[in-house]
């Protein structure tokens, strides 16, 4: 099943030209792997799946961008937000409690009900693997918590809206090796309910979690394909000078 | 000849005097007025209406009449001061006619108190038909600070990091409870911070309430906000100039307790704010 269809998608961010005719299709329960250079696009890309790119004044856009066989902007956009959740490059706890943190977004959606977000806020902390470290303190405020605490703790409250899809940007980058194999763990266990996209720096992480993989470079798409075959024999030249080290 | 750390000293030398030269006066004053006016303060002065034309009595009046200017100009400022930030801020787009009313509401903080006196004068006394009364000198002092609390309110609401923003609107918020719920709460500080200064204004100004509401003599508790009133910067003026011989003490006394005030009303919100900022977890 198909989550995401890009066809010819082209943006700008005023005079940039920041994506150049991206074709990508994003299955259900995949973990699809996004690297490339800074200022290839995929942070770009990855934003424009749950329209944050909107945010910014002078952004454009063609082409077409389908979630579910819906044209994205056709989708009430709290709606799309609420189906497609997202984590960022830095932890960014709100600055709030971690109970708060975890239950703001449940709270938001309308549910009043004490018990059942107390239960949803317990759900989404087991499964961030964030539960043991932290019920015994839920009402400490988020910033007392370590760097890879804060960002399982961002996976929590993102799975706590019971999204669908989850896109994850470059959500190591500030962490340490056991950290990140923490959350690359809770990804891999995630990914039987929930369709991600990664997008990372590390092209080992990419190589470890993700099914498929594409390659961004200065905006297009160079190449998608099975992990292994992009790490084993790509098709592009570009692509296996980028994954040997040569440049980026 | 080039020595860096004699450069440095002369530097923080001049750093220092400079500092020096704003805080002596300014303690001047406040040791002055306090070494004047001190004598004048006993019960009779700050519960008793004036008698013998000013001379001699209290001020309870003016001390009344100023309070409630100030709370009048601040119900009435604050709240939709607060609004016309909150929609520059967060919804106003970033083009040529949002920027012109950015740069206008900035450079209304500058204009003189006596226009907006003027301005209270021709729109709520006489085209409004409030008359001289509370209501329209608490309006009028509303407006002269509207663009002080629109101004350090749109501050801090654009001090809230963009990113907190970013996090309530992936979670699928939306823009609203993104600005009520995450927004707001962290701008507290400093929008009160605005209110602070703007409650000083309001309580120190004499042109604005000279046309609107200030009575040169009522020795009554104002009844409605239609009343005339009292207020002590015009009390201070009238005493100072209008009246012949007036007790020094008398003057200096009334200036203390118009002094106090204004640090009284500072000091409550600076408690607020403190509570706020202790709250602030980032």
């Amino acid at each position: 099943m198909v989550k995401f269809s890009v066809k010819d998608l082209n943006i700008w961010f005023g005079q940039i030209h920041a994506l150049k005719s991206v074709n990508i299709e994003v299955e259900a329960n995949e973990i699809l792997s996004v690297i490339g250079p800074s200022n290839s696009g995929k942070t770009s890309f990855l934003r424009m799946l749950n329209r944050l790119n909107d945010l910014y004044p002078n952004f454009k856009m063609s082409g077409s961008l389908e979630f579910d066989n819906k044209d994205i902007r056709k989708i009430d956009i709290e709606s799309l937000r609420k189906r497609v959740g997202m984590v960022f490059a830095l932890p960014l706890p709100l600055p709030l409690s971690i109970f708060e943190n975890v239950s703001y977004g449940v709270k938001m959606h309308g549910i009043k009900n004490r018990n059942k977000i107390s239960e949803i806020v317990e759900r989404s902390l087991k499964q961030a693997y964030l539960w043991d470290e932290v019920k015994d303190r839920l009402s400490v405020t988020a910033f007392k918590l370590s760097g890879g605490q804060q960002q399982r703790l961002c996976i929590a409250r993102t799975l706590a809206v019971e999204p669908e899809v989850i896109l994850f940007d470059e959500p190591c980058s500030g962490l340490d090796p056991i950290s990140t194999a923490k959350v690359e763990e809770a990804m891999l266990k995630l990914k039987k309910d929930y369709t991600i996209v990664l997008v990372t720096n590390n092209v080992k992480q990419a190589a470890r979690v993700g099914d498929r993989t594409a390659f961004f470079l200065s905006g297009e798409l160079v190449e998608l394909d099975k992990t292994e075959k992009i790490f084993t024999a790509p098709n592009d030249q570009r692509t296996d000078g980028y994954i040997r080290g040569k440049f980026g | 000849m080039h020595n860096p750390q004699r450069s440095q000293k002369i530097a923080f030398f001049l750093l220092f005097l400079a500092t020096l030269l704003i805080v002596i006066p300014v303690g001047l004053i406040v040791v002055i007025i306090i070494q004047k006016g001190l004598p004048a303060i006993n019960w009779q002065f700050l519960s008793d209406i004036p008698r013998q034309g000013m001379r001699a009595g209290g001020i309870f009046p003016a001390i009344i009449g100023t309070l409630y200017l100030v709370i009048g100009a601040i119900i009435f400022a604050l709240p939709i001061g607060l609004l016309a930030a909150i929609y520059l801020s967060e919804y106003a787009k970033d083009n040529i006619i949002n920027r012109i009313i950015r740069l206008a509401i900035v450079n209304l903080s500058g204009v003189p108190s006596v226009v907006y006196g003027l301005f209270g004068l021709a729109l709520f006394v006489v085209f409004l038909k409030f008359g001289a009364s509370i209501l329209s000198g608490s309006l009028t002092l509303g407006i002269m600070i509207l663009p002080i609390i629109i101004t350090t309110s749109r501050e801090a609401l654009e001090s809230v990091p963009q990113s907190f923003r970013e996090v309530s609107l992936s979670l699928g918020a939306s823009k609203w409870q993104t600005i009520r719920h995450i927004v707001l709460p962290n701008a507290i500080p400093g929008i009160l911070t605005g209110t602070i200064l703007g409650l000083g204004r309001a309580a120190g100004e004499t042109a604005p309430i000279l046309f609107t509401v200030a009575a040169f003599y009522l020795p009554r508790l104002p009844k409605s906000i239609f009343d005339q009133a009292m207020a002590l910067p015009y009390h201070l003026y009238v005493i100072s100039t209008q009246v012949p011989n007036v007790d020094e003490k008398v003057r200096y006394g009334t200036a203390l307790v118009l002094l106090f005030l204004v640090l009284f009303m500072n000091l409550i919100a600076i408690i607020i704010r403190y509570n706020f900022r202790k709250k602030k977890k980032w």
